[in-house]
């Protein structure tokens, strides 16, 4: 496990801040133009509220060790609460999010408690529980329509003033969350909470008798990707107008794996590389039909076998940089 | 905000220069069309819709005569992998990028509405002819839809009433555990009272349930005459099998589908399936017509198989859109005006024979109750049904008087 998720190259901390800081400045100024150079705005947006859902699921797994396999409850849940809010309450989208958010936080308080009390494959096995626990509530619930979803969600006007329908506002709105969300991880990992929890990553027992409480820190962990991980549901909700079971069924919380490791486990970039990587191939190779499944599948087992790093944890590891 | 002002003074006047080019030329009524087949390819949908959609699209892009007349038709598919959000995702592009003109086909209903809400938001076309939802219809439906093919209501409608008619007047239903199932069972009941049968039970199953033997015991211990299948997919082809092991159709009682298709009691096989009854609006074996389709469409497949109800509606469905072109002269590529044009003139095709599309989107044509036939009767792999009863369009569909349609007038 340690191998896997180290990802992280041993330099003084100074250069690493400046790398990072550096594709940092790179990335937000190559998402703020993205509307002008005629790529698809809603692509990227989808591909922004991918990217944050998996880098809340990487700063568990990635700095925390923690593989959680139900990370769709999260997603799911602050997208159909974020829809409800909007479409029956006619609540205005700031508040929709919010209420998204704080219903993805309570869930994740409740199911943390359950779940970080085991570690490694049954700390999996419970939230995956957790999970399908869940997806079949929403399943049968009235307020979630079943297979039909929750549909047309109105978008509205933030603020009361950005209108949403509008895509270039939209994209900003989202782009603004996901800037949030993503700055609100890097932190969390460079700070001396980001270090213990790196430390209980590598050995629990040890950090115990260094006199840490790994469980709190553990659950605080779990809490905040939860939480960001709603944030992404509810951001979705407000791109794609909908909220349905895909969103909390298990093969959600596979997805989410798979794009942390195309990307690079433990690194700041990875995930949202990796989250742009699956989100064009399921949009952009539709038209080839049986063959999307086939080719992710290809594309994993390559990236199992050659560059186990994904592809931002091989480009930092060749150039010897922390990104 | 500052960062978009900047961003936006960067932006050329090219790009300006050609989206109002763009945006012009979308007002101009000319001879191109482009038919986007969005359907699953993949998965648990693609033998009733899949390939054989695109290859129906492309047979009534070919027989519409337009070609002959210098008009150039497209069509391009995808697979919507049966997630809401990447079928609203390629419909989205396809219609503001590709230029596409109407979304045909669109099974799954969580997908089918998403699409919808799009369609109307962009004044394109959705022409569904996969997806069951009678909602697409009813309260969420749109100026710029229609469905073609069959529908929950319809499929209550026809096997719930033509079987009572038939003699099947005692029910018990197996009913998959979630709002569409629920759905399913509560249409079917209510058409089955109407028509003066009686229900005598009915038992929830959990979805995706492997094990239906205690159901399928407390079906059978009922002693009703029709055992009531409500739910779909592998829940349907698993209780079918295991009612088979049972012998439950040997021992009297009638097995009924409520969703159910040629390609399922195909690979079915009828070893397993006979005896079943469900209801379609289209079998490839009904009359010459349909025949010489359905040997066109088999050969035009890799697969060879038979046209489902679901190919024959995108056929069909396409075949009366280039008639309502051909009307208007040219395609204005203005999704509702066409739609109007599609309901203000009847349809007319071989498959489905004269029928309507009504003012909420609704395709209206007989629907039919057919009965799986024993392997002895059948006189080859794709001779699967004979027909027990009809039931006329417009007993079979939702009537206008029910309906919450914004676009019906009360």
């Amino acid at each position: 496990m340690a191998a896997l998720t180290d990802n992280t190259v041993r330099t003084t901390s100074r250069r690493i801040i400046g790398d990072e800081m550096i594709v940092f400045i790179l990335m937000t100024a190559v998402l703020a133009i993205v509307p002008m150079t005629g790529i698809y705005p809603y692509f990227v947006m989808q591909g922004l509220c991918f990217a944050l859902l998996a880098c809340a699921f990487n700063l568990l797994l990635g700095y925390g060790g923690l593989l959680s396999f139900g990370h769709a409850m999260f997603l799911g849940t602050a997208g159909y609460v974020c829809a409800h809010a909007l479409k029956v309450w006619g609540f205005p989208p700031e508040l929709g999010i919010v209420a998204g958010v704080v219903a993805a936080a309570l869930l994740s308080i409740v199911t943390g408690v359950v779940a970080i009390r085991r570690q490694g494959i049954y700390f999996a096995m419970i939230t995956l529980a957790l999970a399908q626990l869940l997806y079949f509530i929403y399943l049968q619930t009235p307020f979630t329509h079943g297979e039909d979803g929750i549909q047309g969600v109105p978008q509205g006007k933030m603020f009361g003033v950005l209108d949403l329908s509008h895509p270039d506002t939209l994209y900003y709105v989202v782009l603004g969350g996901f800037l949030f969300g993503f700055l609100a991880i890097y932190r969390a990992i460079n700070s001396p909470f980001g270090e213990v929890l790196k430390a209980i990553r590598e050995n629990e027992q040890r950090a115990i008798s260094l006199g840490y409480k790994t469980d709190q820190y553990k659950l605080l962990a779990y809490i905040l990707s939860g939480t960001l991980a709603g944030l992404a549901g509810s951001l979705k909700v407000l791109v794609a107008q909908n909220a349905s079971l895909t969103d909390v069924h298990w093969t959600m919380s596979g997805e989410i794996v798979l794009m942390t490791l195309v990307g690079g486990l433990g690194t700041v970039f990875g995930p949202v590389a990796g989250a742009f990587a699956i989100i064009a191939m399921q949009q952009y190779l539709a038209g080839f039909g049986q063959w999307v499944t086939v080719i992710q599948g290809v594309i994993f087992v390559v990236c199992v076998l050659t560059f186990r790093r994904g592809v931002v944890g091989e480009i930092a590891h060749y150039f010897k940089r922390s990104l | 905000m500052r960062i978009r002002l900047a961003a936006l003074l960067v932006g050329t006047a090219l790009t300006f220069g050609m989206t109002f080019a763009a945006m012009a030329q979308d007002k101009v009524t000319d001879k191109n069309v482009k038919i986007g087949v969005l359907t699953d390819l993949s998965s648990l949908y693609a033998d009733l819709g899949g390939e054989g959609s695109v290859v129906a699209a492309e047979m009534a892009a070919d027989d519409s005569g337009l070609k002959a007349k210098g008009w150039k038709i497209d069509v391009i598919s995808a697979d919507h992998q049966n997630k809401p959000d990447v079928g609203a995702g390629i419909a989205r592009r396809w219609i503001d990028t590709d230029k596409v003109d109407i979304i045909a086909d669109v099974p799954n209903s969580g997908v089918a509405l998403a699409v919808n809400n799009i369609v109307k938001e962009k004044n394109s076309i959705l022409l569904d002819s996969g997806a069951g939802s009678s909602e697409l219809t009813n309260t969420q439906c749109t100026p710029n839809t229609v469905h073609f093919t069959y529908d929950t209501y319809m499929l209550a409608q026809s096997t719930g009433g033509a079987m009572v008619k038939a003699g099947g007047d005692t029910w018990f239903f197996i009913t998959a555990d979630y709002a569409f199932g629920h759905a399913l069972e509560n249409d079917t009941t209510a058409v089955v009272k109407a028509n003066g049968g009686k229900v005598l039970g009915s038992v929830k199953a959990p979805l995706n349930t492997a094990d239906f033997s205690s159901y399928l015991l407390q079906a059978q211990a009922s002693k009703a005459k029709v055992i009531g299948l409500a739910n779909a997919g592998g829940d349907t082809t698993n209780s079918i099998k295991q009612a088979a092991e049972f012998g439950i159709v040997k021992g009297g009682q009638k097995l009924a589908g409520l969703l159910m298709f040629l390609s399922d009691v195909h690979s079915l096989g009828l070893n397993v399936a006979q005896g079943l009854n469900l209801s379609e609006t289209f079998y490839w074996d009904a009359n010459d017509q349909t025949r010489a389709f359905s040997k066109r469409f088999s050969e035009r497949l890799k697969t060879h198989a038979m046209p489902t109800m679901v190919h024959a509606g995108v056929y069909a469905g396409l075949l009366h859109y280039f008639k309502a072109l051909e009307a208007l002269g040219g395609n204005p590529h203005d999704g509702a005006k066409v739609v109007a044009k599609m309901k203000e003139m009847p349809t007319d095709d071989p498959l489905f024979g004269k029928g309507v599309i009504r003012i909420d989107g609704r395709a209206i044509h007989p629907a039919f109750l057919f009965e799986v036939k024993a392997p002895a009767e059948s006189k080859g792999p794709w001779d699967l049904y004979k027909l027990v009863g009809t039931t006329p369009g417009d007993q079979a569909f939702r009537p206008l008087s029910e309906s919450k349609c914004s676009l019906v007038k009360h």
